[in-house]
């Protein structure tokens, strides 16, 4: 359906099918205007803005889900299904991290300066997310990366005065220029080989056998290291612990989600459209085939799989050892990455539509146990493990609802967490993917230690006795993301819904 | 409430937990009346079960289904037979009395009855699902609630205990998850050829697919299966969380937990690894009976070293387990019939003796077995209502628990005779421990320290009463509890048996 399409020189009326990321992008620049008057004051205006832009950008999003493929901006970008669930998800995350910037002291607080900026700089980023997640086009890709990484680096550092976000936000840089540039050396490679920039073309060049499998191999690892390092899986990971310990809370909880939901994305529409092409391909006995079929070389799959099993190891084992939460949940996410990897060396529609359920979910209760640390943070001045002692005297209803976060992250029934880790096993299950189902499961048998010392500090060990009361904002939005995890995982049959019309509307896989 | 009675009995102590969430912490009577009162739902309905079950029919009864998620096929399908109707009696008895036998609870007294009540419809829903992915959900439900009450109200090394036993039992369950996904996979639904949980499509062969009938990977999803249930029984070598969780758990816990839970290592062997892989269950037959046969001697072994009451309970406790595996690995009318009959019994009798340590335990704050002597005297209604429940552990002829250990015998012997003969030492070795632990409790010197102690006091005795009351009931006339069950297993020995 793709190869149809002839090259669409870019037009005004383009922008008719790029509505959420004009508003992004409107959103981020009036914000920055606003900033300009609120110098000194609390940054109401830029807030609202940013916020208001975000849920405006969700409304728009949710209004025009496209049907199929569209072809847009000079063949640079590529609206479908794919794209229309990912620009739902992240201003929803946007508007999600800007409601809860708003009440912290680590963001507000009297020492900071640029508070404005913040929130245009988390516009800014959903604006980039969204383009990572329908770039169709390696120069397309190479510049949303780019942009998402560029503003991370400033919010990683945003606490100026702070040595721990400086240098998170140092090491941020440094990781991220290497690696952007392995994956740079990769896309050049790529064009080299096949001569094309846009994904089809260059799959049409591929299975005509116009490249070197070998050189083809080196190119392929050399952006999956790019990509790696996005969604900080191992062994591209060793930035993730410091810069999610070192930047303010609120951010950290957006870089736990968005790039790496971003990451997944731009790794779905490169891979799957560039490497795979469709019909049914040969499968173990039993188990029904691949809706793709590998072109090129490698068992690039059975990487992935190597490559996922060490990170959910990695991750699951060293949070074991994490007396500090915004560390601990830094390598409990880099487990989760682990898990999401399943879904997509199984190149199957079923094994999106898990990944896609799975960030989801993923999204609302990670979301949820950073804001978690954060409104605590706020009062308790303090992150430890140690801090939450006695939590559940102190503010019951608070704990409790930490404790639908963990069991949800943890995978437990009857939370959102289980639903979605169930997707993903059933399909590597289905793909007789057996030794990896296995190794996925036990790792969930070792997260749930980890995730339980956090209650054990809440529920078991005694500690102050002082009723402790939250920003109210804070307890808000807990309750927001709470409810659904909770819900999510005893009804969740209009989300599956919704994920499975965006697969169903992907440009790749065949399409 | 007639259609929905399953429902009922289910969801009633989860209504019950709602409401005690938003009742006020300054009133922990109102909290415990509350709790007793949503327990009572499903013990009073269990009477209307027990009186209306049709005794003459394998099918399911009380019925009730519903599509619940329409894209993956899940139902919410409820329903229970001669296998499940007993462990759902014996849940619903457990549960009230163990409310009221927590009556002292004085510490964070609304989380204490939430989290039981949760526990209960944890269970309930267990013994009712028939859709597989629902048995799951209240399988995993159940974890939870215990992890926190052994965790918070336990003994001095709670938080070791409570951690245990959580990633034991989730280590089996995940397992069980992606066995339950493979079969979902490669079972079709007769009527609508689409994938299903439901666990009856799955217990006939005919809807298995092709790749689903091979040995090898019919042998590997029993194995996964069986790792799942038999940390829940627990099975050799799989058991060393049990000691740790009984004796840290507060005394209700540990009630429910050998009373009840045990009990769904073995009930999820013969409700879905029985039924669903009948060969597989042929073929580890022998296997399983060695076990059954090591779970005998090794936990009566264990039990005579104790020094601590409620560890030498606990490890009676997996020498009890081993004659149900002992019973159902037979194959035999008499040895399947025994197992279930025996799953109902040993509930029943470590109930009353955990309550029994429970009574003492709140009375002298130790357990320690030497430490007593002569309590006989000092506690009369107490020491008979003790030994009463020692005699029935040790399958003395007129109690319930020589009935079920008769019957394994009787059954297992055709099929295994030098297992069965080595296992029968197990009784010799029961009787040990439990007269041992008689002699040094109850009778000889007089201890002085322990000349003030009140006797079993009225509440007490009405907890372990009702018990009693069965375990003789039981033991004299058999037929009551063995009728429920008699044609269901039958059936299951007539389509998996040789």
């Amino acid at each position: 359906m793709f190869e149809t399409l002839a090259l669409n020189a870019p037009s005004w009326s383009d922008l008719r099918h790029f509505v959420p990321e004009t508003v992004l992008v409107v959103t981020f620049l009036l914000a920055l205007m606003a900033d300009l008057f609120a110098r000194g004051r609390r940054p109401a205006g830029p807030f609202a803005l940013a916020l208001g832009g975000c849920l405006v950008a969700l409304a728009a999003a949710v209004s025009s889900l496209p049907a199929g493929p569209r072809s847009i901006l000079g063949d640079l970008v590529v609206v479908d299904g794919l794209a229309g669930f990912f620009r739902v998800l992240f201003p929803l995350i946007g508007a999600i991290t800007i409601l809860f910037s708003w009440a912290s002291g680590e963001i507000m607080g009297p020492r900071r300066e640029h508070k404005g900026e913040f929130y245009a700089l988390v516009a800014l980023m959903a604006f980039g997310m969204c383009v990572m997640a329908s770039a169709a086009d390696l120069i397309m890709l190479y510049l949303s990366v780019e942009l998402v990484s560029l503003t991370s680096y400033v919010m990683a550092g945003y606490m100026r005065t702070s040595l721990r976000s400086t240098e998170a936000s140092l090491k941020y840089v440094i990781f991220g220029s290497v690696s952007s540039g392995v994956m740079l050396y990769g896309l050049s490679l790529l064009f080299g080989l096949t001569g094309e920039t846009t994904f089809v073309e260059i799959r049409a060049a591929l299975l005509a056998g116009r490249a070197d499998n070998f050189a083809l191999l080196v190119a392929m690892v050399f952006v999956l290291a790019g990509l790696g390092y996005k969604i900080a899986a191992v062994p591209f990971h060793f930035w993730c612990p410091d810069v999610y310990e070192g930047a303010p809370t609120p951010v950290t909880a957006l870089f736990s989600v968005g790039p790496k939901a971003a990451g997944f994305a731009l790794m779905i529409r490169f891979f799957y459209t560039t490497l795979l092409s469709p019909g049914g391909g040969q499968a173990a006995a039993g188990a029904a085939a691949p809706d793709g079929v590998i072109v090129g070389p490698a068992d690039w799959p059975l990487l992935i799989a190597i490559l996922s099993v060490v990170t959910m190891t990695y991750g699951n084992l060293v949070a074991l050892r994490q007396t500090n939460v915004k560390r601990l949940l830094a390598y409990s996410s880099i487990a989760h990455v682990g898990y999401l990897l399943m879904g997509f060396l199984m190149l199957t529609a079923a094994g999106l539509e898990a990944i896609l359920f799975y960030l989801l979910v993923y999204a609302i209760m990670n979301l949820g146990a950073f804001l978690f640390v954060i409104a605590l943070n706020n009062r308790l001045g303090g992150e430890e493990i140690s801090d939450y002692a006695g939590l559940s005297t102190r503010a019951p209803w608070v704990a409790l609802m930490m404790m639908v976060f963990l069991l949800s992250l943890t995978g437990l029934p009857p939370t959102a967490g289980f639903i979605g880790k169930m997707y993903l096993f059933a399909e590597v299950i289905n793909r007789h993917w057996f030794w990896l189902a296995v190794v996925g499961a036990l790792n969930s048998v070792v997260s749930l230690f980890y995730y339980m010392k956090i209650a054990k500090a809440m529920y078991f060990t005694p500690g102050e006795r002082a009723p402790l009361r939250l920003e109210p904002l804070h307890t808000a939005v807990l309750i927001l993301l709470a409810a659904p995890t909770l819900a999510l995982g005893v009804y969740w049959t209009p989300f599956k819904n919704f994920v499975d019309r965006a697969v169903a509307g992907f440009a790749g896989l065949g399409g | 409430m007639g259609e929905h009675v399953l429902s009922w009995m289910t969801f009633a102590p989860l209504v019950g937990m709602v409401v005690i969430a938003f009742l006020p912490r300054e009133r922990p009577t109102l909290t415990k009346v509350v709790a007793a009162a949503a327990a009572a739902v499903p013990l009073l309905l269990a009477f209307q079960v027990f009186a209306t079950f049709d005794r003459s029919t394998a099918e399911m009864q009380f019925v009730e289904r519903g599509s619940w998620i329409a894209p993956f096929n899940i139902e919410y399908f409820m329903g229970i037979d001669g296998l499940s109707v007993t462990m759902v009696l014996l849940t619903a008895l457990l549960s009230f009395l163990c409310i009221i036998a927590s009556w002292r609870i004085d510490k964070a007294v609304k989380g204490y009855f939430a989290l039981f009540l949760l526990l209960e419809t944890g269970m309930m829903g267990v013994f009712c699902a028939l859709d597989f992915f629902l048995f799951y959900v209240f399988w995993e439900v159940m974890l939870l609630p215990m992890y926190f009450l052994i965790g918070i109200w336990g003994g001095p090394r709670k938080e070791y205990a409570a951690i245990k036993f959580f990633l034991y039992t989730l280590a089996g369950s995940v397992l069980m998850l992606l066995a339950m996904l493979a079969f979902y996979f490669n079972v079709r639904n007769p009527d609508t050829g689409a994938h299903t949980f439901n666990m009856l499509h799955m217990m006939d062969q005919a809807n298995h697919s092709p790749w689903l009938q091979l040995s090898h990977v019919r042998h590997l999803i029993w194995i996964a299966l069986f790792i799942g249930f038999a940390i829940k029984v627990p099975i050799f070598p799989f058991h060393t969380w049990l000691p740790d969780a009984h004796v840290e758990a507060p005394t209700a816990v540990s009630v429910i937990l050998a009373g009840v839970l045990l009990k769904m290592g073995t009930y999820g062997i013969l409700r879905i690894s029985y039924p669903m892989l009948p060969d597989a269950a042929l073929w580890f037959a022998y296997p399983l009976a060695i076990l059954g046969m090591i779970n005998i001697i090794y936990g009566a072994l264990c039990a005579m070293a104790q020094s601590d009451m409620k560890k030498l309970v606990a490890y009676s406790s997996i020498s009890h387990m081993g004659y149900v595996l002992l019973g159902m690995s037979a194959f035999t009318t008499q040895g399947i019939n025994g197992a279930v009959m025996q799953m109902f019994n040993h509930g029943t009798i470590t109930a009353m003796l955990f309550l029994c340590v429970g009574v003492i335990y709140d009375r002298a704050h130790h357990r320690d077995i030497d430490g007593f002597g002569g309590l006989g005297l000092q506690m009369p209604v107490y020491t008979s209502v003790f030994s009463l429940a020692l005699f029935a552990a040790l399958g003395l002829p007129g109690l319930s628990g020589f009935i079920s250990e008769a019957l394994v015998f009787l059954g297992a012997f055709p099929t295994y005779r030098t297992i069965t003969i080595i296992s029968a030492l197990g009784i010799v070795l029961g009787a040990a421990y439990v007269l041992w632990m008689l002699q040094r409790v109850f009778l000889g010197e007089k201890n002085p320290k322990y000349d003030s102690l009140p006797d079993i006091s009225a509440r007490e005795l009405a907890t372990l009463v009702p018990i009693a009351a069965v375990v003789v009931w039981v033991g004299v006339q058999p037929s009551p509890v063995l009728d429920l069950m008699r044609v269901t297993l039958n059936n299951l020995i007539a389509t998996v048996g040789r």
